[in-house]
């Protein structure tokens, strides 16, 4: 089932929760909202939910305005962070819980239940732990749990709160990859709310980048992340360097360093924020070389598959770190030691004006 | 050989138990013994015609019939209580807050005087109860309800709103977002999280209720076979001398007060079994 929401308003006291959001959710579709804590992208997901009244605004879903409906009638499986199990009741009668609560008229029998209730649990794979209370149970298998008490009713979406939130690493990242498969299977559309970037690129079908109760970007894991539309987008996935500079003649100068045949778009004498992603930078060592911002080897780490060299910056780039990462061969081969004054060249370099970015921007 | 040393990783179960078990005994094992130990100088012939006669028996009746009472009504406008006070935030909350807690400090007895003033047939309420609706309130057992709810309100509120404040409010989101409306969301996910503390609140309340004396023998109005509560029962044949007497329908009571206590845990550890809150 298809989900939209046009002109979204929420506000809690002074602080605006969410500024005028126009979003569209097709049906099937697995979206992440990703974005800092306090974007308004759980306040998004649960006015969506009907948890939460928007001030202003409409969630539509199949069609129909949905606004005025209480979360009882909209149909929408919730899955919260913390789980919230019932912790008196067992994993059976948990997620038998929505089936018993129905109107005597269209409950089923405790027999079709009890059938129901056994094949979802197989789904997530816990058919064993039926009698068992919650406090028994691992958080990844409350998770899953509270997943299968939200199917039981047959949402017509799925809404999720952070739902790998409190796990540790380990866990999350096993979930996750379930959370996909099942989503294969069933395709039910479902939203989830994540602040984790690696979550939210891997899991999803499409992204929704929020910041400060608006949305920045929407797009495919792909284009969000190779294809950031804005500065916040481009800070928040993934590490990235960041430079102050001026493009004159199509050349990036920063302090006394240039960087070739960059900002060929911008006007002469623009101000700019110049982003690189750690990969996207080389190192070089000749220092006759002009082309390339100048910087002074802080330490290599060298683990894992690539080998990372942080910098400090020199000059008029004091007090700023930057990071590059390379191949091992190609550190063995330029031989750094520390303290070391080494040019940085861009392969790629993403601009943006500078009065495109909010001061108080996540960058 | 040496065998090893066993020990655990609390350290001191042995003195504090021993300290335990030796200041339970000496504040309440040992006074509580002295009852029967004087009750002993009474025959069994003797003993039962002491706790058997009509006074007496109407006194019990009335004693842990008007305590049931009160702790049942304590139960149900307590957890309203609590769960406004929990729950919504309005002006004076606080004030309301400490309020609860003034049956506590008030000595008994001018809760007695204060609430007898307002209900007797003259007082500022009793005039219109028993003036328009006939039924009277002070000087009658229904003065000894009023009394008891009174002293008991507090037990209950105490012991429901701790549990009350620690309920996530996702729980009922998740059960409304289940289908359930507001009575099955109460029904099935909050009543049998607070039933616990609701029961232990009506324990207290009950037994603080049927040692009561100070505020009831003001309102009680004390018509014998009417309005009589057992302790006061025990502080007429103290008035006469009679300790045996006396001691005799204390151990009645003590061992009822014992038993219902005994049968409320019990209901308990059963509905916390149940529930899988203790294995």
């Amino acid at each position: 089932m298809s989900i939209e929401v046009k002109n979204l308003h929420k506000q809690f006291g002074s602080f605006t929760a969410l500024d005028d959001i126009s979003l569209n959710f097709p049906s099937g579709e697995l979206v992440a909202l990703l974005g800092p804590s306090g974007c308004g992208k759980t306040t998004l997901l649960r006015i969506i939910a009907g948890l939460e009244q928007a001030d202003s605004g409409s969630v539509i879903l199949e069609g129909d305005d949905a606004s005025a409906t209480h979360v009882r009638e909209r149909q929408v499986g919730f899955v919260f962070q913390h789980y919230a199990l019932f912790k008196h009741m067992t994993v059976f009668d948990n997620v038998a819980f929505g089936l018993r609560m129905k109107p005597r008229k269209s409950r089923p029998s405790e027999k079709v239940i009890a059938e129901k209730v056994h094949r979802l649990l197989e789904l997530v794979q816990l058919d064993w732990l039926a009698d068992r209370f919650p406090s028994q149970l691992s958080g990844g298998q409350r998770q899953r749990i509270a997943l299968a008490r939200a199917l039981a009713v047959e949402p017509r979406v799925l809404l999720l709160d952070e739902p790998f939130g409190a796990l540790d690493a380990k866990v999350r990242k096993e979930l996750r990859r379930w959370l996909r498969k099942l989503h294969d299977e069933l395709h039910i559309t479902s939203i989830f709310v994540t602040h984790d970037q690696e979550e939210a690129l891997e899991v999803a079908d499409r992204v929704v980048m929020m910041d400060h109760g608006k949305v920045e970007q929407v797009g495919t894991p792909d284009e969000v992340y190779n294809q950031p539309e804005t500065p916040f987008v481009y800070g928040f996935l993934g590490s990235v360097n960041l430079f102050h500079g001026r493009v004159d003649d199509g050349h990036l100068h920063i302090g006394d360093d240039v960087i070739h045949n960059q900002g060929e778009n911008y006007d002469h004498g623009s101000e700019v924020y110049a982003f690189a992603r750690p990969h996207e930078l080389e190192i070089v060592t000749d220092n006759e070389q002009v082309n390339g911002l100048s910087a002074k080897v802080n330490r290599v780490l060298s683990f894992g598959l690539n080998s990372r060299v942080e910098l400090d910056g020199i000059n008029s780039a004091e007090g700023q770190h930057f990071e590059v990462e390379l191949n091992p061969q190609r550190v063995d081969e330029l031989s750094l030691t520390s303290g070391q004054i080494v040019k940085l060249v861009p392969s790629k370099l993403k601009l943006f004006h500078r009065d495109s970015i909010n001061k108080d921007s996540h960058v | 050989m040496s065998s090893v040393k066993s020990f655990s990783v609390l350290p001191g179960f042995g003195l504090s138990m021993g300290f335990t078990l030796v200041y339970l005994s000496l504040i309440i094992l040992i006074p509580l013994s002295a009852v029967f130990i004087i009750t002993s100088a009474l025959t069994w012939t003797e003993f039962w015609a002491v706790v058997t006669a009509p006074r007496v028996v109407a006194s019990y009746k009335l004693s842990f019939g008007a305590s049931l009472g009160a702790a049942a009504i304590n139960s149900v406008f307590g957890l309203m209580l609590a769960w406004v006070l929990v729950r919504y935030s309005f002006p004076g909350k606080k004030i309301v807050d400490a309020l609860i807690d003034l049956p506590f400090a008030l000595p008994t007895a001018v809760a007695g005087i204060s609430l007898t003033a307002l209900y007797a047939p003259n007082g500022w309420l009793g005039q219109f109860i028993q003036g328009s609706l006939g039924i009277k309130v002070a000087f009658a057992p229904l003065g000894v309800l009023v009394a008891l709810v009174f002293i008991g309100l507090p037990f209950v509120v105490r012991t429901v709103q701790p549990v009350l404040q620690d309920l996530e409010t996702e729980l009922e989101e998740a059960a409304s977002s289940l289908g359930a409306n507001r009575w099955q969301t109460f029904r099935y996910v909050l009543m049998p999280i607070l039933l616990p503390a609701l029961m232990t609140g009506f324990a207290l309340a009950f037994a603080r209720a049927v040692g009561e004396y100070g505020s009831v023998i003001f309102i009680a109005g004390n018509i014998p076979m009417v309005s009589e509560i057992t302790p006061l029962m025990i502080i007429t044949k103290l008035e006469q001398y009679d300790y045996t007497g006396a001691t005799a329908i204390a151990a009645v009571m003590l061992v009822v007060s014992f038993v219902m206590l005994l049968i409320i845990n019990a209901l308990q550890s059963w509905a916390g079994k149940r529930t899988g809150r203790n294995k």
